[in-house]
This record gives structure tokens, C-alpha cells and sequence, in this order.
């Protein structure tokens, strides 16, 4: 009876898979692009420089940031999770959550799961808005690489589904790195101002400031 | 006075054991560029394997870090090779039967103690020169340049490469000031010996001892700890640490903590200067016979 019950409500829930691929034929008009931009690191146990970075970008998913004549340190595949592994999927279901307000813009709220169990992707829910046809915020949990909130800002470049600014956070409190890798022994007095920001959420944001869209370039950049 | 400080420089760098230490440093730093170059791969994924979750971008393995780790193996032993020449400056005379020959020139005691101190501190200054050259600019040239990563014991710390440069600069003149307090203490226990190798043990004596007792966090020992050169030695350190932001983003050409330099600093100039204080008035007292 309650799984017959169940089984209607699932059944009940609004299909956004239509949402879904209009979304994706969108994002579709990029083939490949290049952008530059600034990227601002804010993780507890790291300091690093705000620094200019490239990002490229190709059609299905390949994504690789270069820091202009120096290193960054990212999350392990966060920022190349981008909104076409989601909406790439082929196969998927994506279902209606509600709706919400994200900056002032009203959203659908879509849960996006894969069909294919072996997909890294286990979920990913969508903050839609659907009147300009952009992801404004995305929740997205990979097997690999956990939970990472997306948080997208658009400007000249929405016309493709492009963000002027995209906000990664992630938690960061189970990270801890292990005493001696490069033969430091500090004494714990010596506390400082990263350590004070412990159990905080981590947070990587690249702010675009150009793009360059559809004008190809050469693949030897993701090897 | 420069007369004498030359002779004593020519005294220095006329013993072929002056050069061993310039030989095991240049051999050294290139042991470790020859490893590092041909699996200095394997280095960065031990580093990276301690921050599953996350991947490093870009040239990590460059000049700037070689030379940090260079540093961090080779200013241990540096002291060693410091005292050497700086326990065997009277001790030495003494050995050889020139220390009564020497203070019967026309100059007072103090200034011959003086000008062999300044004889042992230039030689430290050249060794400390020939360090950079080889562990820094050599490794420029070798691995490149690039921003530096340092793995400290809780944190990460990126500094941009047009931010690196003038940190050695201050890292090797720190180090400079470091074991020319080194070369004090052996310097003053030359003058009790009459031969080389018990100031040099001693010396070595006195840094192993305080340092044990510097790295042991029992709390009788802390508060003798500030006050312990050794303590201080590895401070060069701090030059590699940046503060930050509210964004938690590093300020180029911010040190986190330069009041702990100064203090270093202080400590090191104020034993430097003591230990050449009570080497002078204990050798203007001392019965010279041999």
C-alpha cells in the first residue's frame, strides 16, 4: 500500500528533463572556449595570492586552469565539474524540488540524477532560472571528490551560459596536513591567521573578465 | 688594524682545510640537485599524497623550492663547517707555537683577538655567499623559476615569484648573522684550547645539547628556550611565511611574523657580541706560553 503510495508521488513529480535540455542546448552553442580571470583562493590551511589565471575549455568536458607563470592549488576535479558533466549526462532523470529565489532570481529547483550507477556523478540539484535559461546555483556530490556548492554570477557573456563569476565551496574541516612533509616541526604556540579560519567552508571564486568563445585552440593545453 | 685582518685572511684562506668546507657544500647542494632533478617527481607526489582532494598546478618543483629544501638539509651542517676555521683561530697559533710571535707585534691583544674574529666572520660571510650561489641561483638556473609552495606544519603557503627573491636575500643574511654566533662561540673556546679539534668538539658539544633542549616542549625548559641561540638559528624560516587577508588571500611583501626576525636577530648580535666581549677579556688576562 505505502509503496504503491510511493510510487504515485515519484511518478507525480514533475519530469524538468525538457528544463534540462533546453538549458543544454544553450550551453551547446559553445564548442570551446578560452577565458581569463582572477582567482581568489580562501581555504583554511592555505595562503595563497589572489593570481590572473586562464581557463580552458572543450566540448564534452575538458576544462584546465592555468595560473599565469605560477601554482595553484584546487580541489581535485572541483572546478572542471562544470554544468556540461551535468547536463551532458545523456542519460538522466531530473526532477522537480520546488522552487526558490537565488540573488534576487527566481529558480526552479531541479534534482538531477544519473542514470548510469558508475557516473562519478552521484547528484546534482540545480538552482534553474528559468525565464534567462542559466544555472544560477548548483549542490554537486561526485563519488571522487565529495560535495561542492557553485554559485554562478552572470554578466555580457549569459547569452551562452557563461558566468562572469563562479564560487566553489566545499568543506574543508577534514582536511589536516600531516607534520614533517617538508621537514617543519613548529611549535604550536606559533598559531596564525589561516589557523584561526579553521572549520571554515572553503571557497575558490574565478571572477572572468574575458572570454573568447568558439575560436578553437590547440588540445596540446589539456595534456 | 686592516693590516692585521689581512694577514689573518691570508692566514685563512692559505689552509687547504678552508676549502673543504666550500667543497662539501658545492658537493652537497649538487647531490641533492642531481636527486632532485631525477625524481624530484616523486618528491612532489609525497608532498601532494598529504593533501588528498586537492591537485597542484604549475611548476612546483622549482629553484625557489629546491633551495628551500637545500636549506633546510644544509644549514644544520653548516655550523659544523663554520667552526672549523673559527675554533682553530687561536688554538691553532697555540698548536703551532706563533701565538707568543704574534703578540709580540705592535698591536694590543684586543685588536688581534678583534681582527681574527673579523678574519672568521668574513670567511663565514663567503661560505654563506658560495651557499646562495650554488642552492640558490644555481637551482634557478637548473629548475626555473616559479611560485614557491612551502608545506609548513599546519598550512600552505604560496608566494608569488616576484615575492621570493628578496626572502633569501633576508633568509641568507639571517643565516649570516646566525653562525657568525656559531663562529663566537668557537672563537671563545679557542682561546682555552692548544689545538683545534677540542674547541671544534666542544662547539659542537653546545649546539647539539641546546638544541635537544630547545626541541623538547617541557615546560622547565621553556623558559630558558628564548633566551637559547639555537633557538633562534632556524628562524630564516619566518621569511617565508606571509600574512593575510580577510579573504585569507596573501599580501606580497608581508612577513607573518617579523617581529620574531627582530627578536632573533636581537638574541644572535647580543651573544655575538658577549662571547667576543668575554674572548677579549679573558685572552688580554691570559697567560700566553705557547
Amino acid at each position: 500500500m505505502f509503496l504503491l503510495l510511493g510510487f504515485s508521488t515519484f511518478a507525480d513529480a514533475q519530469d524538468m528533463a525538457p528544463l534540462v535540455n533546453k538549458l543544454k542546448a544553450k550551453l551547446d552553442q559553445v564548442n570551446d572556449y578560452q577565458a581569463t580571470g582572477v582567482l581568489k583562493t580562501d581555504i583554511a590551511f592555505i595562503k595563497a595570492p589572489v593570481s590572473r589565471v586562464k581557463v580552458y575549455f572543450k566540448k564534452p568536458n575538458r576544462f584546465r586552469l592555468v595560473k599565469d607563470g605560477g601554482i595553484s592549488i584546487l580541489p581535485k576535479g572541483g572546478l572542471s565539474v562544470t554544468l556540461n558533466n551535468v547536463i551532458d549526462l545523456g542519460n538522466f532523470v531530473a526532477l522537480a524540488a520546488g522552487d526558490a529565489t537565488v540573488d534576487g532570481f527566481a529558480v526552479k529547483i531541479v534534482k538531477v540524477l544519473p542514470g548510469d550507477d558508475a557516473n562519478d556523478l552521484v547528484l546534482a540539484t540545480l538552482y534553474i532560472d528559468e525565464k534567462n535559461l542559466l544555472v544560477r546555483k548548483a549542490n554537486i556530490t561526485t563519488r571522487e571528490n565529495g560535495t561542492y556548492d557553485i554559485g554562478l554570477t552572470y554578466g555580457k557573456f549569459s547569452s551562452y551560459g557563461l558566468a562572469d563569476k563562479v564560487v566553489f565551496s566545499f568543506n574543508t574541516k577534514n582536511y589536516k596536513l600531516p607534520k614533517g612533509v617538508t621537514l617543519e616541526f613548529d611549535d604550536e604556540a606559533k598559531t596564525t591567521d589561516a589557523e584561526k579560519l579553521k572549520n571554515k567552508k572553503g571557497r575558490v571564486e574565478i571572477s572572468y573578465d574575458n572570454y573568447v568563445i568558439n575560436k578553437g585552440f590547440d588540445d596540446n593545453i589539456f595534456k | 688594524m686592516w693590516k692585521l685582518l689581512q694577514i689573518e685572511l691570508y692566514k685563512i684562506f692559505k689552509r687547504p682545510r678552508t676549502y673543504i668546507a666550500f667543497g662539501t657544500i658545492a658537493s652537497l647542494i649538487m647531490i641533492v640537485q642531481f636527486g632532485l632533478k631525477l625524481d624530484g617527481k616523486e618528491y612532489v607526489d609525497f608532498m601532494l599524497s598529504t593533501i588528498p582532494g586537492f591537485e597542484l598546478g604549475g611548476n612546483v618543483l622549482n629553484g625557489y623550492l629546491v633551495c628551500y629544501i637545500t636549506l633546510m638539509m644544509l644549514l644544520i651542517n653548516v655550523p659544523l663547517l663554520v667552526t672549523i676555521i673559527s675554533a682553530d683561530m687561536i688554538s691553532g697559533e697555540a698548536n703551532i707555537g706563533t701565538l707568543r710571535f704574534l703578540l709580540a707585534k705592535p698591536y694590543s691583544r684586543a685588536q688581534l683577538i678583534i681582527a681574527k674574529f673579523l678574519a672568521t666572520v668574513i670567511y663565514t660571510f663567503l661560505l654563506l655567499v658560495w651557499l646562495a650561489l650554488f642552492a640558490l641561483l644555481l637551482n634557478m638556473l637548473l629548475f626555473g623559476v616559479s611560485d614557491m609552495v612551502i608545506f609548513k606544519s599546519s598550512y600552505i603557503v604560496v608566494i608569488k615569484s616576484n615575492d621570493v627573491f628578496w626572502r633569501y636575500l633576508g633568509a641568507f643574511g639571517f643565516a649570516f648573522i646566525a653562525m657568525t654566533t656559531v663562529a663566537a662561540v668557537g672563537f671563545l673556546l679557542s682561546i682555552f684550547a692548544e689545538n683545534s679539534i677540542g674547541p671544534i668538539v666542544g662547539t659542537m658539544s653546545i649546539i647539539v645539547f641546546f638544541t635537544v633542549i630547545s626541541t623538547l616542549n617541557i615546560p622547565l625548559y621553556s623558559a630558558i628556550k628564548p633566551y637559547l641561540f639555537v633557538t633562534h638559528m632556524n628562524n630564516w624560516k619566518e621569511f617565508f611565511d606571509e600574512k593575510v587577508d580577510l579573504n585569507n588571500s596573501t599580501i606580497s611583501g608581508t612577513i607573518q611574523n617579523p617581529q620574531r626576525i627582530i627578536n632573533s636577530v636581537l638574541v644572535l648580535l647580543g651573544h655575538t657580541v658577549g662571547l667576543l666581549a668575554v674572548a677579549v677579556f679573558i685572552f688580554k688576562r691570559k697567560d700566553v706560553l705557547s
